[in-house]
């Protein structure tokens, strides 16, 4: 096998030239078009009783899944470029698990009671400060010798989610059962229920987060293309990979903490986007993966409890398609 | 035997110190004083409890004492259970690693075991509470096509790597469990599916257990075959060459790892990893002769498994935190350990 055989260098390089904007504008149009188009009807779709209340509740849901797909969709193109290939996201990583384990280990050291106290701001800040501390650690053990191979990462970092929930399940049973069911409905959301008290701070966090890193994109264009090249042209390589992990953190601890763990849900995203757009320059990648990110979300929900009748659950239907996704870029790659 | 190991595992079992340690003790010494440590440990978990219970107790005979009935009913079951499980499944796992050519398939890589609980969801939602029997059933018909299924994965791709192909297992066994839950999640069935996920020995009473000994019955089976196994594992052209059905060898295998597998899902529920490194840790000690592995693994399964259910008993005393958690925590850095080390070797 080749040394890296994910790597997006020499594709990168070949797509880049032959790189129509065109293309890409389009896919971004229509994808903005798509996403209003999915917001109107998750508003407007089957209006009843109260105008005012309605348009509230669906409002903060949108806001919520909204924010969650963005959030996902751009740590995971970052962590690609980051990471050099294109099946690491930071949910197979276990990062997600990891913000769980860290806010339920937060809850057993400082007790339940006294946890709820603690204004919701300051917890969540704090909270971020640790995931990012711990994911820089995670990052440098795993990724810090550049030999790794991607898949050892990928079966490590899988492995690692998994002891992540396992600890996090020991750690709820150590907490008194009484307390534990209020735990549980406070830290615990999914999709039907986003985590509302976080809204307003988790927007102002990716707000500020994606103004901070959009000047860095067009730097993260020449990382992709690898270290040396990088390098010769001038980019320092390693300062920008830890500055966009360091934004990978906050953003899987935003969108952990207002609808769990979505497993998935940013490898099809990312992957979809650069097909879409044919080109893996920032500029374009980000913004078709958020918006089809955003467009899964919103979309897929309201299919789901307008004419399914919540008969499932959107996060099962992102496991099954990554799943058989995931399971596709293994034989795609390997077959080279 | 040294030479036997390096050829089987393609080169990567460069000895290592710890190898080396065990290596200079004699397997069968080796075997025998692990079965002691069972044993005097197995002993010990019998007198673990939030009903205190002395050997004192059951020494008097009395059936009609409480002490008593709580060790007839509930602690010699949960120790039978825990040993039975614990050898089945690392036995199992064994026989997978060894057929399949990776020594990171087991049961819970191949998506054997996420097969048997959708197969459980589908029987409970086809016939209801039906016997035991018929779901038991059904789950090993799911489980055997599951593996069978991954195998073929397996053989179409071009280069099985032992990385690539338990990724492809767990991703499989992720997709299996997503439709699983898909249907519990349809028919309100997200409890019991729980029950079958998360490997807990708290409800092993009498009566309530003893298909396990089923599985414990084929653990002898295997030891039986577990030359034919050996062969198939060197390959179909080596294995035909010296006489060995090769189809029937493979098929009928993993026929009896879909079983065994199945049988302690219904029973005790998933224990993750357990088929993949207590086999992973043994023959990194003693080789690769898979007949003169076997009686250990079993023995190293049964003590793995009683040990992280003492834990999960003691660690928040008087309540119970399920094995399958705590075999999760130990068993995944094991695994992540396994892995590292492996890539560090060198294919």
């Amino acid at each position: 096998m080749a040394a890296e055989p994910l790597a997006s260098s020499p594709r990168a390089a070949a797509l880049v030239l032959g790189f129509h904007p065109g293309r890409a504008r389009t896919v971004l149009a229509t994808l903005l078009v798509l996403f209003a188009l999915a917001v109107t009807l998750f508003m407007t779709y089957d209006l009843k009783g109260s105008l005012d209340y309605a348009l509230e509740l669906r409002g903060r849901k949108v806001a919520g899944m909204a924010l969650v797909g963005f959030a996902v969709a751009y740590s995971s193109v970052l962590f690609h470029t980051a990471t050099h290939n294109r099946i690491l996201t930071p949910s197979l990583m276990g990062f997600d698990s990891l913000y769980v384990l860290i806010q339920t280990l937060a809850a057993y050291f400082l007790g339940t009671a006294e946890f709820l106290q603690i204004d919701v701001r300051l917890r969540y800040g704090l909270e971020v400060l640790a995931m990012i501390g711990f994911a820089m650690l995670l990052y440098r053990w795993l990724l810090g010798r550049g030999d790794r191979d991607v898949y050892v990462l990928v079966l490590v970092g899988i492995i690692m989610g998994t002891v992540f929930s396992n600890l996090t399940e020991l750690v709820m049973r150590m907490i008194d059962p009484n307390e534990f069911t209020q735990l549980q409905d406070r830290l615990f959301a999914n999709f039907s229920t986003v985590n509302q008290d976080l809204l307003v701070v988790s927007a102002i966090t990716v707000g500020l987060v994606t103004i901070a890193s959009w000047p860095m994109l067009s730097r993260l264009d020449v990382v992709a293309l690898g270290r040396e090249h990088a390098t010769n042209l001038g980019v320092d390589h390693d300062q920008l990979v830890r500055r966009a992990l360091f934004v990978v953190a906050i953003l899987v601890s935003v969108s952990t903490a207002l609808v769990g763990p979505v497993a998935f849900l940013g490898l099809l995203v990312a992957n979809l986007s650069y097909q879409l757009t044919g080109t893996f320059r920032h500029r374009y990648t980000v913004p078709a993966a958020g918006l089809l990110g955003m467009l899964a979300l919103v979309g897929g929900q309201f299919v789901l409890q307008e004419f399914l009748e919540f008969q499932t659950r959107l996060s099962i239907i992102i496991s099954f398609a990554g799943g058989i996704y995931f399971i596709y870029l293994l034989y795609r790659e390997a077959r080279r | 035997m040294t030479e036997a190991r390096a050829a089987g595992r393609g080169g990567a079992a460069a000895p290592s110190r710890l190898a080396g340690w065990f290596q200079a003790l004699d397997g069968r010494a080796l075997t025998v004083g692990s079965l002691a440590l069972l044993l005097v440990t197995a002993f010990g978990s019998l007198f673990i409890g939030v009903s205190s219970v002395t050997p004192l107790d059951v020494l008097r005979l009395d059936n009609s004492d409480h002490q008593m009935r709580v060790f007839v009913e509930s602690r010699v079951p949960r120790l039978a259970a825990i040993l039975l499980a614990g050898s089945a499944m690392s036995v199992a796992g064994l026989i997978m690693q060894t057929l399949v050519r990776n020594r990171f398939v087991a049961p819970s890589t191949a998506g054997t075991v996420s097969s048997a609980s959708l197969g459980l969801v589908a029987a409970t939602i086809w016939f209801g509470s039906a016997s035991i029997f018929l779901k038991m059933s059904i789950a090993v018909v799911f489980a055997m096509a599951g593996t069978l299924l991954f195998l073929v994965l397996v053989q179409r791709m071009r280069h099985p790597d032992i990385i690539v192909v338990p990724l492809v297992g767990i991703m499989f066994g992720g997709v299996m469990q997503a439709i699983t839950t898909f249907f519990a999640f349809k028919y309100d069935l997200l409890q019991s599916l729980n029950a079958w996920t998360n490997g807990d020995f708290s409800g092993t009473l009498r009566g309530r257990y003893e298909l396990l000994y089923l599985v414990g019955g084929l653990t002898v089976v295997t030891y039986l075959f577990a030359n034919r196994f050996t062969l198939v594992g060197m390959g179909r052209e080596f294995a035909v060459n010296l006489g060995v059905h090769y189809e029937r060898v493979l098929y009928g295998g993993l026929c009896l790892v879909s079983f065994v597998s199945a049988v302690v899902v219904v029973v005790v529920g998933a224990i993750p990893y357990l088929g993949l490194i207590v086999p992973n840790l043994v023959t990194m000690a003693m080789g690769d002769n898979l007949r003169r592995v076997l009686p250990a693994t079993a023995i190293g399964g049964a003590f793995f498994v009683l040990a992280c259910d003492i834990i999960s008993r003691t660690i928040r005393y008087p309540y119970e935190v399920p094995v399958g958690s705590v075999v999760g925590v130990g068993g995944g850095f094991v695994f992540i350990i396994l892995v590292l080390r492996a890539r560090s070797l060198g294919r």
